[in-house]
Order: C-alpha cells, then structure tokens, then sequence
C-alpha cells in the first residue's frame, strides 16, 4: 500500500486512531452498561452524569494516593454506587419523580466534585502516571489491531480493565436473556404488577439495578480519569453521562448493542483528533455530531417506535394499578 | 377518570388536578410553605453546614452573595440575569405543563444565540436599529422554535420518547452553534473562535431609571420587560385560553384528551414550538443585551438551573418570577462570594442541586400530608402508563 507511507495513513496514525476510540469508548461502554440495565428494570437514571463526575473524583483521588489504578477503579465503583443509594432511596423507596431526581444528583455532584476538588488540590493539580497494560501474546504483534509497544495500545493492548469491561457486556447480556434475575430484571421494567405477584420483590430488583448502574457509571468515570486523562477537573465528563443514556436508549435493551454504540462513539472523537493530526480540513465539531445525525436520521427513516420498557421511569407502587 | 373531571379540574390551572379534600388539612399556606419555601431553607441550611466543614464562614459567604448580587449596582447584572433564566423558565413551563418533557434547553439556546450574533452585526449596517433588533428577536424565537421540530415530530407521530431525541438535539445544536460561530460567522478581524462584536450602540437599550453612572454598561436592557411580559402572556395563555386548557389536558392525561377529540399531535408540535421559541428569545436577550458577541466555547448551560426553579414555582408562569430573581441574585453574586472565600464558583450549583433534592424529599412528605404533585412526572407517568391509547 502506497499510503502507508505517508504520514497520516501510516501504521503508528492508524493504531492511535483506534487505541483513540478504545479509549473514548470504554468509559461510554460503561455507563452505557449500567443506564441499560436500569432503564430495563424500569428506572430512568438522568443523575448518571453526576455519578460518573463523582466515580471520576474518587477514583482519581485513590489512585492518586493509594498509588495503585485498582484501588481507583474499586474507589470510583463504590462512589458511583454510593452516589445512586439516594436515587434508590428517592425513586425506588418514595416513588419520587426520576428526572427531578436525576437532575439534582447531576447538579449536586458537579457542585461538589468541584468544591472539593478545589479545596484540595488548587494548588497541586497532580496527575497519574501510565496505567499498564495488558497485551495478548501473538494477537497484538498485528498491525494496527495489535498495538504492542505503542503509548496507547490498539485493540490487543488495552488494560486488564478494559477486558473485563466487554467480558461484564457479555456476562450482562447473558444474564438479561438466559437467567431468572435477567427475567426478573425485565419485568421490574416491563410488568412490575406481575412481578409482584410472582413473590418478587420489585424495590429490591430494581434498587440493585440502580446500584448497579450507579457502579458501573462511578467505574466509567474513574477510567475517564485514570486511564483517560490522567487528571481530574470538572469538566472531565462533559456531557458523557448524557450520551451514556441516549446510547442506552438507541441499545434498545442490548448489552452488546450499548458496546457497539460506545465504541462508534469513541471512534468518532478519535477521528476528529486523527483528522487534526492529518490536517485534514474537518471540522471537529461536525465529527462530534456525527453520530447524532446518524442515529437521528435512522430514527426518523427506520426507527419509527423506539423500544422503551412499559414501566419506565413509573414508580411501583403495591397495590396500584 | 373520566374526561370531563379532567376538564373541570383543570379550569383553574394553578391548582394540581389531584390536589382534593387532603390539602385542607395542611392549608394553602403550610402547602406553599412545605413546598416552595422550605427546600429553599433546607438547601441553604446544609450549603451553611458544607461550608463550614471547609472552614468558610456560612454568614460571611451568604452575606457576600447578597452584596455581590445586589449591592454597588451588581442588582443590575442580577436583574439582566433574570431575563434569560425568566424566558428559559416560561419555554418550560409551557411543555412541562402538556406533560412533555423538554430536556434540549442548551442546544435551543445556543444556536439560536449563534445565529443572531452572526448575522445581527451584518444586518445593523443595513437597517434602523430597532427594527434590526425585533427582527432578531423573532428569528432567535423561530430558530429555538424550529430546533425543536425534530422531536415534536418524532413524539407527535411516532411517539418516539422526547428524552432522548431532545437530548440528541441538544448535542447536535451545541455543536452546529461553534460550526457556525467558527465558520461563517466568524470574525475576520481575530483569530479567537468568535462572531463579530455589535456595535455598542446597536445592542439593547436600557430601561429608564435604572442606569449608572458608575458603570460601562447603560442600564437594565429592556430585555427584561420582555420576559416578564413573557411570563404574563404564557400565564394568561395557560389559565385563561382554550389552547392553554387543551395542553394541559393533555399534560394530565394523553387519553383523556384523546377522548376529549383534541388534536393530540398538533397540541404536542405546538408545546413545543412554543418552548423553543422562548428558549430563543432567552438567547436573544443575553445575545443583544449582554454579550454583544459569542464565543466558540461560551455555553452557560442554563437549561439546567432552570428546571428546579421551575418546579419549585409549581409550573406557574408569574410564580417562579420570584424564584428566578432569587437564583440571578444567587448566581451574579455566588461568583463574587465564592472568589472572596476562595471557593469554586460551582458551589452555586451544589445549592441548586441540593434544593431540587429537597424539594423531591418535601414532594413526598407533601405528597402524604396534602396530596397531589405538580411535577410533570405525574403526567408523565400517566401518559405512559396509558400508552399509545
């Protein structure tokens, strides 16, 4: 190939290129993950970019004196899951109104990562070092997929977490299709009457998916901040949280799908970076919107009804119909 | 239910249609004090606690917020503040209130704003100034308005849930905006992502009587009246019109206004074209009155900020004046007083956030005591609960 060559189409260009969008994508993957999962079981998380703001604080924050990436990772984890017990406790408990809710946990974290942030470290401003990765004997010493030796890895290079993370997918996935908690999962969101009356639970099923949510968005955050950025500052999540929940949504209830969409996404903000390095003359902003346009346009040509649970964002009440 | 309760309930708007016998229990003023007042005190009472842990004295601070929004003529950025979180606040009110949720404030909002700052400095060469500015106003409303098409579209035909393509726009009109204000409208003369700087004369006059010797700007821009008479016509529009009854039979129940032989899709294409089209005229305000010029990477996220307020007022248009001037007076002077104490300016956000959560918390004790809610939620929950219909 001529253009392998030249600089922009060159292996190094297009291992960045993808390493990029892993990267972009991961932290989408999760909160994606976990919003899915939640709205399955009938509870619309909006406050699920405030928990990925304070997975990211925390996270960094134990990272950073702890010394070790996992304790961030584990520290973000429990943020975000501790962040969402009071969308439990409002939602799930009270029957309290989802998006009032959600908001005022966004607002409230971004508040406070921010004051506390402040307060600690206004001078210092520290950031992480590397976090070290995990590369597949054969697989990554391919081209461009592989990425052994590179700053950011490719596909086959990636964090031990990452794995997990698309393991956890498909676990999620598994879980939702096959198993009796996926099943009781789905009626929390579709029919909670007749879950009742099975004899389970509906506050329990779905407070555990919005732990879990919450979970998954605080370790989202935390690998924002560790492994993305290496710093933590407000404007860290910028809107991710909000992309998170339309990419759970557009996923129609699919783990893998809510993958696929992450990792699109992430792609389409490693191309406007490729495209800067290429001086391709592309605007950044265009490449952003992208994705939106795409989803749009399907919606409004295909998608016609996109599939929502019956029961979302309906608190259960016993004994209402 | 049967449709025509929903109507005569409905007749006096203010008052929640599940609001009964229950309330008289607590009075209207222990409702209004419950509901409106106390998550307020609530907020502030634990921002006071928060502040303390970190070793900022709680009285200075809220004293500085007073004098940083109010006092040495700062009432007058406060007051300018008003104008858009008032015009943003009515947009909502008018969809909240048909039960639909319009979550694309900040996309609205910033592309409308990028579309008159580019082309309002071409025109105001062209044209006598006061026509140049209503004619911008009317197209910061229309492009709001139009940015809103897309989802009323989807939800009128499709029923396509309005969080999330709402939330879709949003992203794609903050983006589209730094397009344009990269792009075309950029100002040629500086290399700084920006539009062209207004002429000064050529933005907003002020409102007589309020200006000040002391500062560069003139006065309060007349912005101001216009969202107040904002507020006033989308009170009357909600409480006293046809139209108005019919969204918020609509908001109280999608079937019941199925049955009622309304025209459920246009009512939702009108709510929100309305919404966005005094999203637009927020934009407007801040545009012609404020800024005179937009930068790439200015977005205030209001949309946000708003919503609490907004349920706090219980989705009265004239109500949530005060609530408005409290959070433009919070947000003016919480800037000043968090630079004097050494805070973050984001700890403004922390009250607002905190005062949404009390309110949710009030809602529910409210709910037991009183009965009845004015969140959208309720609605919300009906209309889908009865689904398609």
């Amino acid at each position: 190939m001529f253009l392998a060559a030249t600089g922009v189409f060159s292996e190094q260009a297009l291992t960045a290129l993808v390493a990029g969008a892993i990267l972009a994508g991961v932290p989408l993957m999760f909160a994606a993950l976990g919003e899915l999962v939640s709205q399955r079981a009938g509870v619309l998380n909006i406050g699920l970019e405030g928990m990925m703001l304070m997975g990211a604080y925390v996270g960094f924050v134990a990272a950073y004196h702890g010394g070790s990436e996992w304790l961030g990772f584990g520290a973000g984890l429990l943020a975000g899951a501790g962040v969402s017990l009071l969308m439990v406790l409002f939602c799930v408990r009270w029957g309290l109104d989802q998006i009032v809710t959600g908001i005022a946990i966004t607002l409230t974290c971004e508040g406070a990562t921010a004051l506390i942030f402040e307060a600690e470290f206004a001078e210092s401003r520290p950031t992480l070092g590397a976090t070290d990765k995990v590369a597949i004997p054969g697989l990554s010493d391919l081209p461009v997929a592989g990425g052994k030796g590179e700053s950011n890895g490719s596909i086959f290079t990636q964090p031990l977490v990452v794995y997990l993370g698309l393991a956890l997918a498909v676990l999620v996935a598994w879980i939702l299709r096959r198993t009796h908690m996926g099943l009781n999962v789905r009626a929390a969101g579709d029919a909670p009457g007749a879950l009742d009356a099975a004899g389970v639970s509906v506050f329990a099923t779905r407070s555990w998916a919005v732990l879990f949510a919450g979970a998954l968005a605080g370790l989202g955050g935390a690998f924002l901040a560790i492994v993305g950025a290496g710093l933590f500052q407000d404007t860290i999540v910028g809107g991710r949280g909000f992309i998170a929940i339309v990419l759970a949504m557009l996923a129609r209830s699919r783990p893998l799908w809510a993958v696929v969409g992450a990792m699109l996404f992430g792609a389409s903000l490693s191309i406007a970076d490729w495209a800067q390095v290429a001086q391709i003359n592309i605007s950044t902003d265009f490449v952003f919107m992208l994705p939106f346009l795409l989803v749009l346009f399907v919606l409004v040509v295909f998608g016609r009804r996109a599939y929502l649970p019956a029961a979302l964002a309906l608190p259960y009440e016993r004994g209402t119909r | 239910m049967t449709e025509t309760t929903a109507a005569a309930e409905l007749r006096e708007p203010p008052r929640p249609r599940e609001v009964t016998g229950g309330q008289a229990q607590l009075g209207r003023g222990g409702d209004f004090f419950l509901r409106s007042i106390l998550p307020l005190v609530l907020a502030l009472g634990t921002g006071a606690i928060i502040l303390a842990a970190i070793g900022v004295d709680p009285i200075q601070y809220y004293k500085d917020v007073y004098s940083g929004g109010v006092q040495f003529a700062a009432w007058q950025d406060s007051l300018m503040r008003v104008a858009p979180l008032l015009l943003i606040a009515v947009g909502l009110i008018v969809v909240f209130r048909a039960g639909i949720w319009n979550l694309g404030i900040d996309g609205q909002f910033l592309l409308a704003a990028a579309v008159i700052s580019g082309i309002g400095s071409r025109f105001e060469e062209h044209l006598p100034n006061t026509i140049n500015l209503l004619l911008l106003f009317v197209i910061a409303g229309a492009v709001g308005a139009a940015w809103t098409i897309v989802p009323a579209l989807l939800k009128a035909r499709y029923e396509l849930n309005e969080i999330i393509t709402t939330l879709m726009m949003t992203f794609i009109g903050i983006n589209l905006a730094q397009i344009l204000v990269k792009g075309p409208f950029q100002d040629p003369s500086t290399t700084t992502p920006q539009t062209r700087a207004f002429d000064f004369t050529a933005l907003l006059p002020s409102i007589p009587g309020t200006e000040s010797t002391s500062r560069r700007w003139p006065g309060v821009h007349v912005g101001l009246l216009v969202a107040v008479a904002a507020a006033f016509v989308v009170w009357f529009l909600m409480s006293r019109t046809s139209l108005g009854l019919r969204l918020q039979v609509l908001g109280a129940s999608m079937r019941s206004a199925r049955h009622m032989g309304l025209d459920v899709p246009r009512l939702i294409i009108v709510a929100f074209l309305l919404s966005g089209f005094f999203v637009g005229l927020a934009a407007a305000t801040e545009i012609l009155g404020v800024k005179g010029y937009q930068r790439a990477d200015w977005n205030p996220a209001f949309g946000l900020w708003v919503v609490p307020l907004v349920f706090l007022a219980r989705l009265h248009a004239i109500g949530v004046i005060p609530y408005v001037v409290l959070l433009s007076l919070a947000s003016i002077g919480g800037d000043y007083a968090a630079q004097n104490a050494g805070l973050t300016p984001q700890f403004t956000l922390l009250l607002v956030g905190l005062t949404l959560l009390f309110m949710a918390l009030t809602e529910w004790i409210a709910r037991r005591t009183a009965g009845g809610s004015y969140l959208p939620g309720a609605s919300y929950r009906r209309h889908r609960a009865e689904g398609a219909g």
